[in-house]
């Protein structure tokens, strides 16, 4: 009988079809039944037009090809991105953008880490915020004009709910502000975790003003800082910390206080009890930057803030102007 | 049975034609975004940048190449299988002109940034019709034809083409069916993690049924034809058969290890993916007990070298992959370029070497004539050998290497790497790659140049037509 088959095709075909369909049923097909495979996340909201836009944008450019949106439950991932990735999160994605390959890094809990100048400044030329990053240049995106109507028939075809206004807004925008937008929303479902919560803003510097920290914190403030606050402190895309203010206060703030902000970014806003830039947005460095080097720089902002108070007016007018050219 | 027929090798040449031109345009494609991803300012235009051409690189390859090379060479098979020309032999030429045209358009939606953003079921539901069009053609022709057949018992070939007919239609169906927003615009009809299990059950499924079950049909039957040999084992062809079949729909999965996707069905797609290693290592030992019987092949006969070394990279790549699909094997190389590294040296190894071996069978003995060159085909054998092992290897070891920066650790329990650290780690292996990815394109361009004038051999020689049915 087993020998049979092999001379007889339909009934051949019907057996290969009902082995390729076991699988199929159990793996692909039944999972679909179950309710944990719609989970939907109490925060979630859908997409605006906006964003939809700028989803369609980052679907179209294939910067799945090089960014994941999936932070793995694994501890060096989840301190280098944010809390690992939940099923509810993704209620509204069809497709999924999860990636498979992080050639850039990951995306999943990149909404609200940085100013929308940052990104902005970021897509137009890479290589001119993070020197030997190999992204391709967007530019362009910003030339390029939405298109409400067929914003509005993708918002119906995926039924979310939206407003007139909404889709008449984006007459006005850019590719370029629905990408960021896009961008902007990722991982808002998800609670951030509140690391402010247990930094000691009464701490003091361990280090000081030794010149041998200073130094040391210059060179990380190279690496890290001055892309958004500049070579000399004096702000570009975030701001300055030698104009004698403070998260948009008066005044500067304790040591405890700048090592808050620079371990637990724009977070730390909330315990420091001022309100920062409005449209600004300080990426958390704990996770990349140890405690020594935190309080290293914190050296360094000192030294930059004492040098500005003691500099004669005219030699700091100058530098403000080179500065501000780029 | 001795009456007069022609098989439809026009059609099969056809075929092998349209999957080589479409090999030199995805070559060509792979090789710039190789270097795009070390030289950004490459990205010359939105049509030209990486995140679009590495969707054309992989469509143009997988379907261009790939599905042109099964349609003829399965049609050649399947022929000579039933001892008979194709049941439609017209449609069969209409089948190959819409492959074209619908490759040609694959090729120029991709680039203008037209994509579902499913990774290889990337074209947008036009083309997905067309493909489903195309793919009943080809059903129809081979189903029918074996139907009509003029041999009783049907010879393992067969039976992996049949497999591949049924799967890739009911892999393709399902995992395209989407919202249609636009003309060229559309949703997936599955959202979220249920969208991801859907692809991952599509993907892993559509390299196996495009990549592996059509490619085993031709080891099973030029691998035997070209040197002679006949297959070691019937019976372990069989069992290989029904496991591979059976087996590899499970394993999608292993693609999500450590996503949120529900842990029972990653760890029931990692216990198939292991299980899948015993029926590819049934079809690896089937052809090295078959060169066994003479190993001198090897050395006298060009093409059994090929062959052997081919699924010598199919062995490799049917172990490496389930090692990868392990939670803790995936925790370190998951993402890196150890994956580009492990479907090149598929596709590059495997699949490129056992292509190519059919190819330089089939294209002579159409025209009742003899190779070109051997010598030019044992130099492209060496350049393209040479290639992909520096492809791959480069791969392994920069993965192995930022996998590992991305886990580290300094004493104080904080990050050691910044993401930028560990990402310039890779660029001279990146531009190593490239290197690799160029001295294949060379074996790959001196490939095309011996069938070229294989053809121009054969054409001189008026020796297009084959008259008596031959042993099959």
């Amino acid at each position: 009988m087993a020998g049979k088959i092999y001379s007889r095709p339909i009934l051949f075909t019907l057996m290969v079809t009902a082995a390729v369909l076991a699988g199929s049923i159990v793996m692909m097909a039944y999972p679909m039944l179950r309710p944990d495979m719609h989970p939907k996340l109490e925060k979630l909201r859908p997409f605006t037009p906006l964003q939809l836009a700028g989803r369609d944008i980052y679907q179209r450019e294939g910067c799945v090809n090089c960014h994941t949106q999936t932070v793995r439950p694994l501890r060096t991932e989840v301190m280098r991105y944010g809390d690992y990735s939940k099923a509810g999160e993704f209620f509204y994605d069809r497709p999924f953008l999860w990636g498979s390959k992080r050639t850039g890094p990951d995306l999943a809990r990149e909404g609200g880490k940085r100013p929308d100048s940052w990104h902005a400044a970021h897509f137009e030329n890479a290589q001119a915020i993070v020197p030997r990053s190999n992204m391709p240049p967007y530019g362009w995106l910003k030339k390029e004009k939405l298109d409400p109507v067929s914003v509005k028939a993708h918002m119906d075809g995926l039924g979310m709910p939206y407003t007139p206004q909404q889709i008449a807004e984006l007459a006005s925008k850019t590719e370029m502000d629905a990408l960021i937008a896009y961008v902007q929303q990722l991982g808002h479902a998800v609670e951030k975790p509140r690391s402010a919560g247990g930094l000691d803003l009464a701490a003091v510097n361990p280090f000081s003003s030794s010149p041998q920290a200073i130094a040391a914190g210059a060179a990380i403030y190279i690496a890290n800082c001055a892309v958004c606050h500049g070579n000399e402190a004096h702000g570009g895309i975030g701001p300055s910390f030698v104009d004698k203010k403070f998260l948009g206060e008066p005044g500067y703030g304790t040591d405890g206080e700048y090592f808050a902000i620079i371990s637990a970014g724009s977070d730390a806003k909330k315990a420091i009890g001022r309100p920062g830039l409005p449209d600004g947005g300080m990426e958390a460095f704990g996770t990349q930057i140890p405690p020594d080097g935190i309080w290293r720089l914190v050296s360094f902002i000192r030294a930059q803030q004492h040098h500005e108070a003691t500099e004669p007016a005219g030699v700091e007018k100058r530098e403000h102007e080179t500065g501000g050219k780029h | 049975m001795n009456e007069e027929y022609r098989y439809d090798y026009k059609t099969v040449e056809g075929y092998i034609l349209s999957a080589i031109v479409w090999a030199v345009v995805g070559l060509v494609v792979g090789l710039l975004i190789s270097v795009q991803i070390f030289a950004p300012s490459l990205n010359f235009a939105p049509w030209a940048s990486f995140g679009r051409l590495r969707t054309v690189h992989t469509n143009i390859l997988g379907f261009g190449l790939g599905i042109g090379a099964v349609f003829g060479l399965s049609f050649y098979i399947v022929m000579r299988l039933t001892r008979r020309p194709l049941l439609f032999p017209k449609l069969a030429r209409l089948q190959l002109w819409l492959f074209n045209v619908g490759i040609f358009l694959a090729l120029v939606t991709l680039a203008m940034g037209y994509t579902q953003s499913l990774e290889y079921a990337e074209m947008e539901w036009p083309l997905d019709i067309a493909i489903v069009i195309l793919w009943v053609m080809f059903a129809v022709n081979v189903i029918g034809t074996i139907l009509a057949r003029r041999e009783e018992q049907m010879y393992i070939s067969l039976w992996y083409i049949i497999a591949t007919v049924v799967a890739i239609a009911v892999l393709y169906i399902v995992n395209n069916l989407a919202i249609p927003v636009g003309p060229l615009k559309s949703y997936h009809l599955f959202a979220g993690v249920n969208s991801a299990n859907v692809e991952w059950w599509y993907g892993h499924n559509v390299v196996g049924f495009l990549f592996t079950t059509p490619i085993l049909a031709m080891f099973y039957y030029f691998f035997p034809k070209s040197t002679g040999l006949p297959i070691y084992s019937h019976r372990l062809s069989i069992v290989a058969f029904w496991s591979l079949v059976f087996g590899y729909l499970w394993t999608g999965a292993h693609h999500l290890v450590y996503s949120p996707l529900p842990d029972w069905i990653q760890t029931l797609g990692i216990v198939f993916t292991l299980f899948l290693i015993a029926p590819s290592w049934g079809s690896v030992v089937n052809g090295y007990a078959t060169i066994g019987e003479d190993w001198g092949k090897m050395k006298t006969n060009y093409l059994a070298k090929f062959f052997i070394l081919g699924i010598t990279f199919y062995g490799l790549q049917t172990v490496q992959g389930p090692t990868q699909g392990l939670r803790v094997v995936s925790q370190l190389i998951h993402f890196t370029d150890w994956v580009p590294g492990h479907v090149h040296m598929g596709t590059m190894g495997w699949v490129a070497l056992t292509v190519t071996a059919s190819v330089y069978y089939v294209i002579p003995k159409m025209y009742g004539t003899e190779i070109y060159s051997v010598k030019l085909a044992n130099v492209h054998f060496w350049l393209v050998l040479v290639g992909q092992l520096i492809f791959s290897a480069t791969g392994w070891i920069t993965g192995i290497q930022q996998g590992a920066m991305w886990k580290a650790l300094t004493p104080e329990g904080t990050l050691k790497y910044t993401f930028m650290e560990t990402l310039v780690k890779n660029y001279p292996y990146w531009h190593l790659r490239s290197l690799g990815g160029a001295i294949f394109i060379v074996g790959m361009v001196v490939f095309v140049l011996n069938v070229l004038l294989t053809i121009q051999k054969g054409r001189a020689l008026e020796a297009g037509k084959f008259t008596a049915p031959a042993a099959a």
